[in-house]
């Protein structure tokens, strides 16, 4: 599992390979605030190579998410398949982001 | 699969389920690995699906998370021990670690408005949402899951 951070046209994607859960969370949590940090303002996370998810891995998306509006910044996320798309549903966080169905999507809505 | 190979006599009995235990030290590192074994023994037994990919393997890794976080206190010296009861209908599995317990009533509602921006405090509701059936034991260190191979699926369209 890795998280790959890569820089285009204003905005930080982040992809997630594998899983993002309560072992490794922190490190995407670290990762994506460094950007902040460093004057990042525009956040599109990659869920098309992810597998699963815990409660622990939407934690962390939840407490990004506010990190990064706190500094008048966006979040994206993209690519949920059929079962993370259940998570988010189940724990109500699908109200919570703004979720695009593609990469190109979510990059087109900055 | 072993018991099909019995062609050309009498149908042969249900095999019996299948018992192991797995104990390993409270770091979280080793949960991903866990998960990935289990998922491995259930595919063998033709399991698959949301109920595998989401309901098994998220399910699995809150139970391990909330015994080594919650009930270990992250003391890598402590053990949390998995007993497993598999079959191709049903796994059923007791994680149980060495601390206090505590009352898997008292959490609130991670769904509710006021609580949906929390970072935490998903972690029973998950795995009550994703296992078909959650116990705990009196004093709350060890938990009881099962989840039967078919099912309903939490799909989308369900409302779930």
């Amino acid at each position: 599992m890795s998280f790959q951070v890569s820089k285009s046209n204003g905005v930080v994607a982040v992809d997630v390979d594998g899983q993002l859960i309560v072992g490794n969370r922190q490190e995407l949590k670290q990762k994506v605030l460094d950007e902040l940090e460093g004057g990042e303002r525009k956040f599109m996370i990659d869920f098309a190579n992810t597998g699963y998810i815990d409660s622990s891995g939407l934690g962390v998306l939840v407490s990004l998410s506010k990190k990064i509006r706190e500094q008048n910044g966006e979040l994206r996320l993209a690519n949920l398949n059929e079962d993370l798309r259940t998570l988010f549903e189940l724990t109500k966080l699908d109200t919570l982001f703004n979720i695009a169905d593609s990469r190109d999507q979510a990059l087109a809505s900055f | 699969m072993s018991f099909l190979d019995r062609s050309g006599g009498p149908a042969p009995a249900a095999p019996e389920p299948e018992e192991f235990a797995l104990e390993l030290p409270s770091d979280l590192r080793h949960i991903e690995s866990v998960v990935a074994y289990l998922e491995n023994r259930l595919r063998e037994l033709e399991y698959g699906g949301p109920r595998l990919t989401l309901n098994f393997r998220v399910g699995m890794c809150e139970a391990l998370a909330n015994a080594m976080i919650y009930g270990n206190g992250r003391d890598a010296t402590k053990r949390v021990r998995v007993s497993v009861t598999l079959d191709r209908a049903r796994v059923s599995l007791m994680v149980s670690d060495e601390g206090a317990g505590f009352d898997p009533d008292c959490v609130p509602d991670p769904t509710a408005p006021a609580n949906r921006e929390r970072t935490g405090g998903r972690g029973i509701f998950l795995l009550r949402k994703l296992m078909d059936e959650v116990e705990y034991n009196a004093c709350g260190n060890a938990v009881r899951l099962v989840l039967n191979r078919e099912g309903p699926v939490r799909s989308r369209a369900s409302g779930e």
